[in-house]
């Protein structure tokens, strides 16, 4: 399992910023280790956002997406203190999800 | 009669790529790719390829978007991206970097209710255009621009 996720949400007017720092190393399956071998690859290929139990947003993602990937969305239709649970797979069927609350 | 053989020719391609994958233990059995990856969209090496894969064709050129990235990116590992549409109805945003292996990076569908913007990171590998590609009412569209990767430079 990996690290937790970082999610902050904020609300101006009508519109709920979230921002997202997952830890993950993504790595690609081109990259060579010290020992010239192939690291295989190893990266996040969904990522879903909901609130109140409705989808938001949701993401499928190829390896070049940075190591310990960050995401910036917006939506509408959500009250402070409602909570964003964002939830990722990645290719060897590691999931987490982590919650952040509307502020 | 020439699609039905290049389906063909496609799945056969997949199929032994994935016993390849198994079998250097990249990928569990039993494990198939996550439920709707799109993999022949990932795994396409050109736009043309990437948006066929995600079932579109041809983009035309908008300037609706409003697609921002570095003009020089010292850390070819970290260029942060941002894209927002301004086309109605937009369904879905990706991001394609041109000469990576594999350049389809990122489709971030937009749900109703959701704003058409996104700001992500992504890895470059070299000197590329970069493309936002937004999907909007079943069509595809696209905004296009040049980071300069400088690799362990002095910001020249």
């Amino acid at each position: 399992m990996a690290d937790p996720m970082k999610i902050r949400a904020a609300m101006t007017d009508d519109v709920i910023e979230v921002k997202v720092l997952m830890s993950h190393p993504m790595e690609t399956g081109q990259r060579k280790g010290a020992d010239g071998a192939v690291v295989p690859a190893h990266f996040i290929q969904q990522v879903t956002a909901t609130c109140n139990g409705k989808t938001v947003m949701s993401a499928q993602w190829g390896a070049s997406v940075s190591k310990n990937p960050f995401l910036s969305f917006k939506f509408k239709g959500a009250a402070k203190g409602d909570k964003v649970i964002v939830t990722w797979v990645d290719t060897k069927a590691d999931t987490r999800s982590d919650e952040g609350v509307i502020a | 009669m020439n699609l039905n053989r290049r389906q063909l020719l496609k799945s056969g391609g997949n199929a032994s790529l994935l016993a390849v994958l198994m079998g250097a233990g990249l990928l569990k059995p039993g494990f198939a790719f996550a439920a709707d990856w799109n993999k022949s969209a990932f795994s396409a090496t050109d736009l043309a390829g990437a948006i066929k894969g995600m079932g579109g064709s041809e983009p035309t050129p908008s300037t609706e978007i409003s697609f921002t990235a570095p003009d020089i990116a010292e850390n070819g590992a970290v260029v942060p991206v941002s894209i927002t549409s301004k086309i109605p109805n937009t369904q879905s945003i990706s991001v394609f970097v041109e000469k990576n292996p594999n350049p389809l990076t990122a489709v971030f569908e937009i749900a109703e209710g959701t704003e058409p913007t996104i700001t992500t990171r992504v890895k470059m590998g070299q000197t590329s255009n970069v493309y936002a590609l937004v999907k909007a009412d079943g069509k595809f569209h696209s905004a296009v621009k040049e980071v300069k990767v400088t690799l362990g430079g002095c910001g020249g």
